[in-house]
């Protein structure tokens, strides 16, 4: 199945968690949000957050500077 | 209620005229009390249009002096303004635009010891601050004595923009980022760099939702997280749940009284950048 991450295609081979694909995308959840759909998904349910075919996923990154 | 002199009617004119606005939504800015944390690259741009709108008292927090690298960016400030406190030669700026704002200033830093107090005064809070500690224990600060907060925030040529009422069941900072980023994740702006441009957009988005607090009038971003790309030229709004676990303002809230993070050499040259 298809889904898309920062504007790319990735094929995932079937429906996993928030938390599997951060990992396959060797991404350590620290300094960043995740947005599936337009949606920002707490940190605390990256664990239970299905990813589903032809969801949208965009990794926001922390900014501070003022 | 007071009156309007004859030259209020005519500087805040086209104010008046909105309906959205009109002589009553004038009013409630004249008697708003907001609180604007950094004099810097979003507070100069912010602090300048609240001040031009009528908010008629404005507090300023900014514990350093105003360095020639920083006016690229920092429009509130002059050349001849170089070596001076930030939160004095923004005050002079804004009496100079507008006599009839009254301008607080906290010539300090804001701590665990000093920000409650100061903040409990306001009826809306800024936040332009240019480190991570500060931005945690602002929205602490501000979630323990219920104040809405309009944050803005930028990096290269990155903005994020929100608005955090955890006291009306909306997220907070924590319900997005729960703990500050580990030291060097995060490149400094004095390391990476920032359009100086990117400081007016987002500093007057800041200044824009906050009027839009205070008149109770629109959409709030409460709820909801604009990202802006400059590059590209993309505003993307996002929503924003209350994360039911975060540590500040959930139901399983484990921090219950202002936390101090240690700034790290990273921070610091952040907070300089």
């Amino acid at each position: 199945m298809k889904i898309k991450v920062n504007g790319k295609e990735m094929d995932i081979d079937r429906e996993i968690t928030l938390s599997d694909l951060l990992e396959r995308l060797d991404i350590i959840p620290r300094g960043i949000a995740v947005e599936v759909n337009r949606e920002i998904v707490p940190k605390s349910l990256y664990g239970e957050k299905v990813i589903k075919a032809g969801d949208i996923i965009e990794i926001v990154r922390m900014v501070g500077g003022g | 209620m007071m009156e309007f002199t004859e030259e209020q009617l005519e500087r805040y004119s086209r104010h008046i005229i909105l309906p959205e606005v009109g002589g009553k939504g004038q009013k409630k800015l004249l008697e708003a009390k907001v609180f604007c944390l950094g004099a810097g690259g979003l507070g100069s741009p912010a602090l300048m249009y609240l001040a031009a709108a009528g908010v008629g008292t404005i507090g300023i927090a900014d514990g350093d002096c105003v360095d020639l690298s920083n006016l690229q960016r920092q429009i509130i400030h002059f050349t001849p303004d170089v070596g001076r406190p930030k939160v004095e030669s923004a005050a002079e700026k804004i009496r100079a635009l507008n006599p009839d704002v009254k301008v607080i200033t906290y010539n300090e830093r804001l701590t665990a010891d000093n920000v409650r107090e100061i903040i409990r005064d306001y009826d809306i809070l800024l936040d332009g601050s240019d480190n991570f500690p500060t931005r945690y224990l602002m929205n602490d600060a501000a979630y323990f004595e219920k104040k809405t907060l309009v944050s803005g925030s930028m990096f290269r040529f990155d903005g994020q923009l929100t608005t955090f009422k955890p006291h009306e069941g909306y997220h907070c900072y924590r319900c997005i980022y729960p703990e500050p980023p580990p030291p060097g994740l995060v490149p400094s702006c004095q390391e990476a760099g920032v359009l100086g441009a990117l400081a007016g957009t987002i500093g007057v988005l800041q200044a824009t939702e906050a009027i839009k607090e205070i008149l109770g009038i629109g959409e709030s971003l409460a709820g909801q997280l604009l990202i802006f790309d400059a590059l590209r030229m993309s505003f993307r709004k996002v929503k924003v749940r209350k994360d039911p676990e975060c540590p500040l303002c959930s139901e399983k809230a484990v921090i219950k009284e202002l936390v101090t993070y240690e700034e790290s050499c990273e921070l610091m040259a952040q907070r300089r950048g």
